[in-house]
């Protein structure tokens, strides 16, 4: 029994001729921290924005608990929008903005007032009620724009990179405040963000997009560390993605090494990606690994170095606690478990990020 | 030592300039004190023109039609003015070079060339009078509210109207509460210059006029060569010094910082 | 039907709008062309246009163009001094510019050309004083040179105002860091100052250039009736001779005159130019 509150229903949409989405299925839960995550142009905010109200899908429905609300507008909808560039109402100020919807409501003036006051507690704004817009930081912006949204109590909270503005070490505390806000109120949480790692620290679940089409959906452990397609992969995380062929079962051949592997079921001899993670290779003697190289580059990168090793055309990107001199020859050596093998991508636009680079 | 000579000769300049631009304005108003009807010579200190004024039909007529006529052209530019800004920013790239392009055509157009073909197409379907003259008032006044609306559009974050319907505003709650407030500067603006052009304006409202109708600036015309009544001087005086006040208090006394209203008041 | 829909719904507001540039700016323009290109007996012809070359006419374009060429000249000149002697005296705040400038429009601007005459004319004040500390009047009235007093005066605003505009908006880090560089005051001028108003001298220039051009009613006030401009040649072929057709021809070529001029001074962008006033 899965309490499924919002379902997309094979959405398309177009601007100018150009398809943004393409046939999207998506199933939101209740309570749930869900995060569409992709490159610009991927179609993420665009979706955002049909759940919003404020596009009309070409074809498909978009289903509130069953009920079709596709043609409601904006005003409509159990569900409220935290703008990517705060759009907080710069004639009034931060008290006047967070009464905007409830006012609207015609609640009472003292459930108004109290609302108000428990809102900017929630977002640590005590104090600033009577401040203009204009005299916050970005920071303090985001948090008005978050509180006026939540005072709602919208079924749904829509937040369209809302900490895309923010220097990193804000970023960093918001992420934190965004998670114990959402504890706090106890509403689902449909976030859209190009910052893999703000995805992978924050959502219960994650859907990755490219071309108006969802690469793959599921928890940020199981994104990371299976990632179905060579997208996906280069997309979370630094990756090696390179060419190899499946010999056999637990058997793939790199670079002509064969090197053991856990994942079975490929054809005998089917060319495949091999996805491999920086931080899963070990550099030991020029003789100990299975592949050996050049080092060509190495950067202090504070908690560790990133090393590239060049073996045979290919440069493999490695990070290591331990320092290796540029021009030493070095070897490398993986764990079977941390080898990802993929299929090669069948249809052309999961292809389309490597071309692009 | 240097810096104080260049202040004074700043403070000079801006004197002659001063000089240069209120020199006919105080002949103007001297003339309307002046008890001769001649234009050169002084008869000595009067306000006979100024009582005369109230009792002149024609002048009083001409001031009504044009404080209407300003009126009412700056009133309807700027409804359709504004309207028109908003729809052109949502316009794609052509159309909107192509709309702004239309826009500046009255602007660019000498006034002559503007006047003239207003009045050969109104030929065609209204007689020329107090209806032709609005309309072709109307007609040069709209890009005056559409270049001063514009900036102020283009400068807004327009998602705040998505955010207002987002809130449960419907569409024209947010328009009127949330987008005309942030265009308020501009939409004044754009209006009291519509209005101004509107008063100051002769050449397009002679040809467009006919027989009949007349602005303060066509009957002064037409009074140039038996020579100006008096009274008109009087006129203009109280007008300028009208005008004069109410740009001092708009300009000179900063007005009353708006209170933090309080979202329950 | 697609491309319908990808049509934002808010261009709709401008429906009122356009329909009014159809009616009264796009229509009265063919209209002006379809008289300019028939002859008095209905039919179609070039002649109307190309009475420009007209000796009379000609010479009454190449006048105007004179004037308008030194009015907006004169212009120029007069607006950088004010222009930075208000900067350097702190003056172009609180509106005081535009306060200034705005204020001379609210008097009829036919009523000050008048009262230009009578300051210029041969017994007139500016005469009269004059004599009194000693120096021979002047012989200005109904001359080209009052034709231009008249017009400097009236358009002096319409190029002061964007200018101003422009440099108020330099930042005045960037003087500083001029300075700093070891930059004189006329280096500064020369290269920062200048270069950052080009696009407010540029709206001024087609405010000024344009109506200098053909306004009638300066010339006919400050000439005396003997010096006639190409606007005054136009009123005269409606009001007076009533040919239609031969004045609708001679706006035109003005209009193309006008139009050509104004392409080689500003690419297209005279944007803002509304707001440049107030």
């Amino acid at each position: 029994m899965k309490d499924v509150i919002l379902e997309l229903d094979s959405i398309s949409k177009s601007f100018d001729g150009k398809k943004i989405l393409n046939n999207m299925n998506l199933e939101i839960k209740r309570n749930e921290f869900i995060t569409l995550l992709g490159p610009s142009g991927c179609g993420k905010s665009t979706t955002l924005r049909i759940i919003g109200g404020f596009e009309k899908p070409d074809e498909g429905r978009v289903l509130f608990e069953g009920k079709d609300i596709t043609g409601l507008s904006p005003d409509k909808r159990n569900v409220n929008t935290v703008f990517q560039k705060y759009s907080l109402f710069p004639h009034m100020n931060v008290e006047e903005n967070i009464a905007f919807g409830l006012k609207l409501k015609k609640k009472s003036a003292q459930y108004i007032k109290d609302k108000v006051a428990y809102a900017l507690k929630l977002v640590n704004m005590d104090g600033y009620g009577k401040r203009k817009p204009t005299s916050l930081s970005g920071g303090q912006q985001q948090r008005v724009a978050i509180a006026r949204a939540i005072v709602n109590e919208p079924e749904i909270l829509l937040l369209d990179e809302p900490l895309g503005a923010l220097d990193l070490k804000l970023r960093h505390g918001m992420q934190r405040e965004l998670i114990k806000i959402k504890k706090e109120v106890g509403i689902t949480f449909v976030y859209v963000t190009h910052d893999q790692e703000e995805a992978l620290t924050m959502s219960d679940r994650i859907i990755v997009m490219n071309k108006g089409i969802i690469q793959q959906m599921g928890t940020s452990k199981s994104i990371y560390d299976e990632p179905q397609n060579a997208f996906v992969a280069d997309f979370i995380g630094d990756s090696n993605i390179i060419d190899g062929i499946m010999r056999e079962d637990c058997l793939v051949e790199i670079q002509n090494v064969p090197i053991l592997c856990v994942d079975t079921g490929f054809g005998k001899d089917e060319p495949v990606d091999v996805v491999i993670r920086p931080e899963d290779l070990v550099i030991v003697g020029e003789n100990e690994g299975f592949l050996s190289g050049r080092v060509i580059s190495i950067i202090f990168k504070g908690a560790y170095y990133e090393i590239k090793v060049q073996v045979g055309d290919y440069d493999w990107s490695v990070q290591s606690v331990n320092p290796a001199p540029i021009g030493d020859m070095v070897g490398l050596t993986i764990l079977p478990d941390n080898i990802q093998i993929m299929h090669k991508p069948h249809s052309k636009d999961a292809e389309v990020i490597k071309e692009d680079e | 030592m240097v810096e104080k000579i260049k202040d004074w000769v700043s403070r000079f300049y801006i004197g002659i300039i001063m000089i240069f631009l209120y020199a006919p304005i105080l002949v103007l108003i001297v003339l309307s004190f002046n008890d001769s009807r001649s234009r050169v010579t002084w008869g000595g200190f009067t306000l006979n023109w100024y009582q005369r004024l109230f009792s002149n039909r024609q002048i009083k007529e001409a001031l009504a039609t044009t404080l209407i006529l300003a009126l009412m052209s700056a009133l309807i530019a700027t409804v359709v003015g504004v309207l028109g800004a908003l729809g052109i920013h949502a316009m794609r790239q052509r159309n909107y070079k192509i709309m702004m392009i239309l826009t500046n055509i009255p602007m660019l157009n000498a006034d002559i060339v503007t006047g003239i073909a207003l009045m050969l197409w109104f030929v065609h379907f209204i007689p020329l009078g107090f209806g032709s003259v609005l309309l072709a008032h109307i007609t040069f006044n709209i890009p005056y509210v559409i270049l001063s609306v514009m900036p102020k559009i283009k400068q807004m974050n327009l998602s705040i109207y998505e955010a207002a319907r987002d809130l449960g505003a419907n569409a024209v709650y947010a328009f009127f509460k949330i987008i005309l407030p942030q265009l308020t500067g501009g939409i004044l603006s754009g209006f009291f210059m519509a209005f101004t052009m509107s008063m100051d304006d002769f050449v397009i409202t002679y040809f467009t006029k006919g027989a009949g109708v007349n602005t303060l600036s066509t009957m002064i015309y037409g009074e140039i060569r038996k020579g100006i009544k008096p009274e008109m001087y009087a006129l203009s005086t109280i007008i300028f010094v009208f005008v004069f006040m109410i740009l001092l208090v708009v300009n000179y006394f900063p007005s009353r910082k708006k209170e933090e209203k309080s979202y329950i008041g | 039907m697609n491309k319908l829909k990808s049509v934002n719904p808010r261009s709709w507001l401008s429906s009122p709008y356009v329909l009014w540039v159809i009616g009264f700016t796009l229509i009265p323009m063919i209209v002006i062309f379809r008289y300019a290109l028939t002859g008095r007996d209905g039919g179609f012809t070039l002649d109307n246009i190309l009475a420009i070359a007209d000796p009379i006419h000609m010479k009454a374009m190449i006048f105007s163009l004179e004037i308008a060429l030194g009015c907006t000249f004169v212009c120029i000149l007069l607006s950088y001094p004010l222009v930075m002697a208000l900067r350097r005296l702190n003056m172009g705040k609180q509106g005081f510019m535009i306060f200034v400038l705005i204020l001379p429009m609210w008097m009829n601007f036919i009523l000050r050309i008048l009262a230009w005459q009578m300051i210029l004319s041969s017994n007139g004040i500016l005469n009269f004083l004059l004599q009194k500390v000693g120096i021979e009047p002047l012989a200005i009235a109904n001359t080209g040179t009052a034709i231009m007093i008249g017009v400097v005066y009236d358009y002096l605003p319409f190029m002061v105002l964007p200018i101003f505009n422009a440099i108020s908006e330099i930042d005045e880090d960037i003087i500083e860091a001029a300075k700093d560089l070891g930059a004189g005051s006329l280096t500064i001028f020369r290269k920062i100052i200048f270069p950052l108003s080009v696009p407010g001298l540029l709206s001024g220039i087609v405010m000024v250039f344009v109506p200098s051009m053909t306004s009638f009613v300066i010339s006919d006030i400050l000439g005396g009736g003997k010096l006639q401009l190409i606007g005054n040649i136009i009123e005269q072929e409606f009001t007076k001779s009533v040919n239609w057709n031969l004045g609708s021809g001679l706006s035109v070529s003005l209009m193309i005159f006008v139009l050509i001029s104004m392409a080689f001074t500003t690419k297209n962008e005279v944007e803002g130019k509304g707001s440049a006033i107030w």
